[in-house]
């Protein structure tokens, strides 16, 4: 199907932070009109994804030029999934961000960058043309950077710098990897470099440059040797940046990689095994970093290592069934993750310090607000019926199908040491009896806050958590729409037969 | 021209590599830029290199009956060229903002963040 409206999100994400440049420096109307407009994005999320689930690929060739020589944008349900997730991580950062940011924070641009950060992510999840992803890639990390360095405090700017040079570097590999595609192939339409990369009988020159795509995805979504900057960086921001870093910039990493390594370098076994063995790593020394530290900040960082490293076993099995878990643990991992990182901003708010042997007692005082933190930390553990547990079925099925019993040991290993990390900070921040240490933070205090201070914090968690227990509860929706993008991956046949067939429209 | 290109792109490659190495800030910058221009020349010698013939087609015929310049490379190099401009220009004001913040070049320094657990 050819519909120009498909690009949508990204246009009016783009309208939305040129309005919110219009208006720097008034915080007030800033913080209303993004709410409003984020809301409106989520709204068009929600259509683009029904459009797509009801009415299957829709195609659009910009400028009109024929499939493979413009660039294409394709939303297909995985891509437009995917936009429905970033738009609701957004919808909730932005109402967390009206609470929890500091004025001059937000007084220097902090809305506008977001909405261009979600521009950025709408694009990566609907083009079909690698070069074009490469383009929206940076424009997410420039936003990225941006965000990070916002405030300028001194440990920000030390995990900036790790953060800027890794992913520069990362942008130099993924353009090394489009210079060698294009030269092999002579196209960048994802679509059409799936048949003709097929095609190609020096498998050592595919292999070269599937690595070369390897190494810059890695280094994007943070897995085994490549993951150091997470860890230095991702604490540093105020909460309501981390949430949405946390959420979605790793995720745009393995999106990228389930795309090229199901589309492009299909079906090959020197890749899968390189993933395996890198998932297999990934999985034990995020799980090791969270075990070891206190700080709730690199506690959750590490965890999102640990994780990525589930969803790249998944990459690395290829098989469907693995995939669906894959899918899976992507919707789970984008929505809890977004809401923990929000969590530990909500705990610095209440007792101002992230250090769990300082925490403590939050159980006795704020019973309620305890119980809904509850939701996303066990929903991240997988404690049956909560949302993680059903991807990890997949996974444990799909190795079980495969024979990768070693993967399935480290899925369950990790899985038993994120369960332990969990009851750690549920033991220690919730359980224990409160400390009494001279509070470290500055800033506005929780019980400060008026009663709609209070409620633009705690909403977007209840937010989050609600979908979380949808995710949990309602998981036949997830694992039958799971199964569905996971069988159009592994079949790519529809997905190039739609944009390769696609007649341009008649003027 | 070829082999001399591929020896330039080595060159730019190896020494942005040796820089990015160094324990300088500022000369970690100059090797990702070095980098960056090396995979822009990378691009335009995948892309083969036509002498002379431009990507237009003759008045008379409708389709290239000859071999011509593949605009296509030299129209990525330029994207590149501009991303990487931008990113390089904040990655300059960022060192600058860390030196006066820090006091430091060295990136050895910069290791509070990992040292606290």
């Amino acid at each position: 199907m050819n519909n120009s409206w498909i690009v949508l999100p990204i246009l009016f994400q783009l309208v939305s932070a040129v309005v919110l440049l219009l208006t720097w420096g008034n915080i007030k109307i800033q913080k209303i009109v993004s709410i409003l407009l984020s809301a409106i994005g989520l709204g068009i999320g929600i259509w683009l994804f029904l459009l797509i689930y009801n009415h299957g690929i829709q195609v659009t060739q910009s400028g009109n030029w024929p499939a493979p020589f413009g660039i294409t944008f394709v939303a297909d349900t995985f891509g437009s999934t995917m936009v429905l997730l970033a738009s609701i991580a957004g919808f909730s950062v932005s109402i967390f961000a009206a609470g929890s940011m500091s004025r001059a924070r937000l007084r220097f641009g902090f809305f506008p960058l977001l909405h261009f950060l979600i521009m950025g992510l709408q694009g990566a999840f609907l083009t079909g043309d690698i070069f074009n992803l490469y383009v929206w890639f940076e424009v997410i990390i420039i936003s990225s950077f941006v965000l990070i360095t916002i405030g300028g405090k001194k440990a920000q700017l030390e995990g900036a710098i790790k953060y800027v040079a890794l992913n520069l570097l990362a942008s130099i590999f993924f353009l090394i990897g489009i210079a060698f595609l294009y030269g092999l192939t002579g196209s960048l339409n994802m679509a059409d470099l799936a048949t003709k990369v097929q095609e190609i009988d020096n498998k050592g020159l595919i292999n070269v440059t599937a690595s070369l795509f390897l190494v810059a995805f890695g280094i994007k979504s943070a897995v085994f040797p490549l993951y150091f900057w997470l860890p230095a960086s991702y604490h540093t921001p105020p909460a309501a940046v981390g949430a949405i870093f946390g959420g979605l910039l790793t995720k745009v990493g393995v999106y990228a990689m389930v795309r090229t390594f199901t589309l492009i370098f299909a079906g090959d076994v020197f890749l899968s095994l390189i993933l395996s063995v890198m998932a297999a790593l990934t999985i034990l020394s995020g799980a090791l970093g969270a075990m070891y530290h206190r700080h709730l900040g690199k506690i959750f960082g590490y965890l999102i290592i640990c994780h990525i490293g589930f969803m790249m076993a998944g990459v690395g099995m290829m098989t469907e069934l693995a995939i669906v878990g894959t899918v899976f643990y992507l919707v789970h991992d984008i929505i809890v993750k977004t809401n923990l990182f929000m969590v530990s901003g909500l705990i610095l708010k209440i007792n101002g310090t992230q250090d769990i042997k300082e925490l403590g007692g939050m159980y006795k005082s704020k019973p309620l607000l305890s119980l809904l933190m509850a939701i996303p930390l066990f929903s991240l553990v997988g404690i049956p019926p909560l949302s993680g547990f059903w991807a990890k079925l997949f996974f444990i099925k799909g190795g079980l199908e495969s024979k990768e019993y070693f993967l399935i040991a480290f899925i369950i290993l990790g899985s038993f040491l994120t369960l332990w990390v969990i009851a750690k900070v549920w033991s220690e921040v919730f359980w224990k009896d409160a400390v009494n240490l001279p509070k470290k933070s500055k800033g506005i205090f929780f019980h400060e806050l008026s009663s709609t201070g209070k409620w633009v914090l705690v909403l977007p968690v209840i937010f989050l958590s609600i979908i979380s227990l949808y995710i949990g509860f309602g998981a036949e929706h997830i694992v039958s729409l799971s199964q569905r993008i996971a069988s159009e991956l592994m079949n790519p046949a529809s997905y190039i037969e739609t944009v390769l067939s696609q007649k341009t429209i008649e003027p | 021209m070829e082999l001399l290109l591929i020896f330039i792109i080595g060159l730019l490659h190896a020494a942005g590599i040796y820089m990015l190495l160094r324990r300088s800030m500022f000369k970690m910058i100059i090797g990702l830029i070095l980098l960056g221009n090396g995979v822009n020349l990378l691009i335009f010698l995948l892309g083969r290199l036509v002498k002379g013939k431009p990507p237009v087609i003759d008045e008379a015929s409708k389709v290239f009956t000859e071999i011509y310049a593949d605009p296509v490379p030299q129209a990525l190099i330029l994207t590149a060229i501009v991303i990487g401009f931008g990113l390089q220009s904040f990655a300059i004001i960022l060192i600058k903002r860390v030196y006066k913040v820090l006091e430091t070049d060295d990136l050895d320094d910069l290791n509070s963040t990992d040292e606290e657990i």
